[in-house]
């Protein structure tokens, strides 16, 4: 069966500009190697997380995939369409933009502040499936209520909307064309406690009725941990690490994703020794083509490491990792849930 | 008022906070009392609006000018600092009580090379000189590991990344040795590789200085990995104060129980996170109830509308609540 969602070798470079712009025009160009040659698929009715630090390149292939931005190089594939081929300016009047929509990750700066719920819904189907009045209101009551969004907040405006109900018309406004791939960037990272697990339980009883495939970019790991089934690990515009979440949480291969997973506050859960990576990611212009992007701050970092990239490569069931030294696989006897909370929150409904 | 024996470092007593707006009258914090003892963490943790950061603006004296405080005392030191005259507060600020502000960027002067600012604090409290100040700007920077110091003194706030601003804003805080550290969300928005390391580096430097930290958070995980005690505020109350393996394990108020019960680190799964019901009741309301918290709460029962009591479950363990669990 062809995956709903297929990337292959995506690309996206953007040249910097020249220091004396005047003198190189015949010389060199540096560029910034956002996305480099990353490759996954996400299954119809899937949800895959993708997390790394903010400047890894997450939000540029993201934002490749929902053709925002033209590739410097490679495929996407959607549905068997070939939609990387169509450009960006002329995706929108082709039958797949609805069909993959983008959730924001700020719910107050990505609603128009003039326009109100019910507008911010009906927008997306006015402009990729007009319909009449009468429908028109129908199909935004409809998604709203999908939502949980009461009928007579849809006259309100954004300022008049708490945190909670902006991200609803946020996910609201993604669903009304009736999307198969919704990708949420940091859906939830605004919010406080109390309103995100609401916002989690509503986006997993979405994918459940819906059938909906979800890509699911935060760097929030504990939301990726149990809203998606399969993770890929980004860091410098490469993808290192990607497997089952309940793998890559427990045993993570690749010595970033070890270091990620050990950053995690994790009060609760004593036995995770800390794993401090020195400096900052190497610089992504023009990065040597040979050397493996994490050598530098890698604990494991050998010489050889210098002079071959590693490759994504099979490591277990579905389980890939780009290292020439992957962490030790674990013991065949797993320890069984290892994030269950030593202290048990008893439920209280006296 | 001391929970911990000996008079604490800083004591908030009863405060009460206003604020005045078109819309009527915030009523930001109402009676909270925290304490602070030599050498500890003390986390405040509460979702948006619980008053968490106004409460430390008050310790600063760097309240908005439409707030008003009626009631409580500030005690630093034998003093009221809600009666402290302007020349004591700026000898305060910066030099025994020092803050670090959430977003690094915005917080920093973006048209003063890092080094520079650095040295201006310590020309205003240490009273040191230009060419020493920035000396001193240096070693700081190189205490808070940032590599490449004497060059990275002289970039701007937006040559840096967040962690490294933020690394700036700390050694900025820590350049006279203040007493009190108070870090106002001071990883929120870092990535949580940055968050760990720069969490690390002011437990670390708070251990060296023998410094009291006051972390201000939303996230209750991070507090529970790094402070000594955890103070929980809900709309303006503090509705329970204990030592973080306490809080952690026996929660006596309902809200604690539920911030817990929605934290995602320790579920197991997406349906074991339980939502908090309903939304912190409009402070602007003059009928705002005597629990703040009874209208979420499911433990409310008719009694809870008398007099808010507060019960000393022991040294240092507190809880307002008339049902605890």
């Amino acid at each position: 069966m062809t995956p709903l969602l297929d990337v292959r070798h995506l690309a996206k470079r953007f040249p910097l500009k020249a220091e004396r712009a005047w003198l190189s025009r015949a010389r060199h160009r540096p560029q910034v190697f956002a996305v480099d040659d990353v490759s996954f698929t996400v299954g119809s009715g899937e949800s895959v997380g993708l997390v790394g630090e903010s400047g890894c390149g997450k939000s540029t292939l993201v934002r490749l995939i929902a053709r925002l931005l033209d590739q410097t190089g490679g495929t996407v594939h959607f549905a068997g369409a070939d939609i990387g081929a169509v450009p960006p300016r002329r995706f929108a009047r082709t039958p797949q933009r609805a069909k993959i929509q983008m959730v924001f990750q700020d719910p107050t700066d990505s609603l128009n502040p003039r326009f109100t719920a019910f507008d911010a819904i009906a927008d997306p189907i006015r402009r990729l499936r007009p319909l009449g009045r009468a429908a028109l209101r129908a199909r935004v009551g409809e998604v709203a209520q999908l939502c949980g969004l009461p009928k007579e907040l849809l006259s309100r405006f954004p300022h008049q909307l708490s945190g909670g109900q902006k991200a609803r018309v946020g996910i609201a406004r993604a669903l009304a064309v009736e999307p198969q791939l919704l990708i949420l960037d940091e859906p939830t990272s605004a919010l406080d406690v109390s309103v995100q697990v609401v916002i989690l339980h509503l986006l997993q009883s979405l994918k459940e009725r819906l059938g909906l495939s979800y890509l699911f970019v935060s760097h929030d790991l504990n939301v990726i941990r149990l809203l998606c089934s399969r993770v890929l690990v980004m860091y410098s515009g490469k993808i290192v690490e990607s497997g089952p979440t309940a793998q890559i949480f427990q045993a993570p291969r690749h010595p970033y994703t070890a270091a990620l997973l050990s950053a995690i506050p994790n009060a609760w859960d004593g036995q995770r020794a800390r794993i401090v990576l020195p400096g900052e990611p190497a610089s992504p212009v023009d990065p040597d083509p040979r050397a493996c992007r994490f050598y530098g701050r890698c604990p494991k970092g050998t010489a050889a490491c210098t002079q071959t990239m590693p490759e994504l490569a099979a490591i277990g069931a579905a389980h890939e990792v780009a290292c020439h030294f992957p962490e030790a696989a674990p013991p065949q006897t797993v320890p069984e849930n290892r994030h269950s909370p030593q202290y048990e929150v008893k439920a209280d409904r006296a | 008022m001391s929970g911990t024996g000996p008079v604490p470092l800083l004591a908030v007593d009863e405060l009460s906070i206003e604020f005045r707006t078109r819309s009527g009258t915030v009523h930001a914090t109402e009676r909270i009392s925290l304490d602070l003892a030599a050498g500890e963490v003390l986390a405040v943790v509460g979702e948006s609006g619980s008053g968490k950061s106004v409460t430390a603006y008050a310790v600063l004296g760097i309240l908005d000018p439409a707030a008003r405080v009626t009631s409580g005392r500030i005690m630093f030191q034998g003093q009221d600092l809600l009666h402290a005259d302007e020349a004591r507060l700026r000898r305060l600020r910066g030099g025994e009580i020092a803050m670090i502000f959430q977003n690094p960027r915005t917080a920093l002067n973006p048209i003063r090379a890092v080094g520079r600012q650095i040295a201006d604090v310590l020309e205003r409290h240490a009273g040191v000189g230009r060419g020493e100040a920035a000396r001193r700007a240096t070693e700081l920077l190189k205490k808070v590991k940032i590599p490449d110091a004497e060059r990275r003194a002289r970039a701007y706030p937006f040559e840096l990344s967040g962690g490294m601003c933020q690394r700036v804003m700390i050694a900025m805080a820590l350049s006279c040795r203040p007493r009190i550290l108070i870090a106002d969300e001071p990883t929120t928005g870092l990535d949580v590789t940055t968050q760990a390391v720069i969490m690390d580096l002011i437990d670390e430097v708070a251990r060296d200085e023998g410094m009291s930290t006051l972390l201000i958070t939303h996230d209750l995980a991070l507090a529970a990995e790094h402070a000594d005690r955890i103070a929980v505020m809900h709309a303006g109350h503090v509705v329970e104060i204990a030592p973080t393996e306490t809080l952690l394990r026996v929660p006596r108020h309902p809200y604690t129980r539920n911030l817990i019960a929605a934290m995602p680190g320790p579920a197991p799964s997406l349906d074991a996170l339980e939502a908090i019901p309903g939304a912190l009741p409009d402070l602007r309301r003059s009928d705002l109830p005597t629990c703040r918290f009874s209208e979420r709460c499911i433990r409310y029962q008719a009694d809870c509308d008398q007099a808010l009591p507060v019960e000393r479950l022991s040294a240092r363990h507190m809880v307002a609540c008339r049902h605890p669990l």
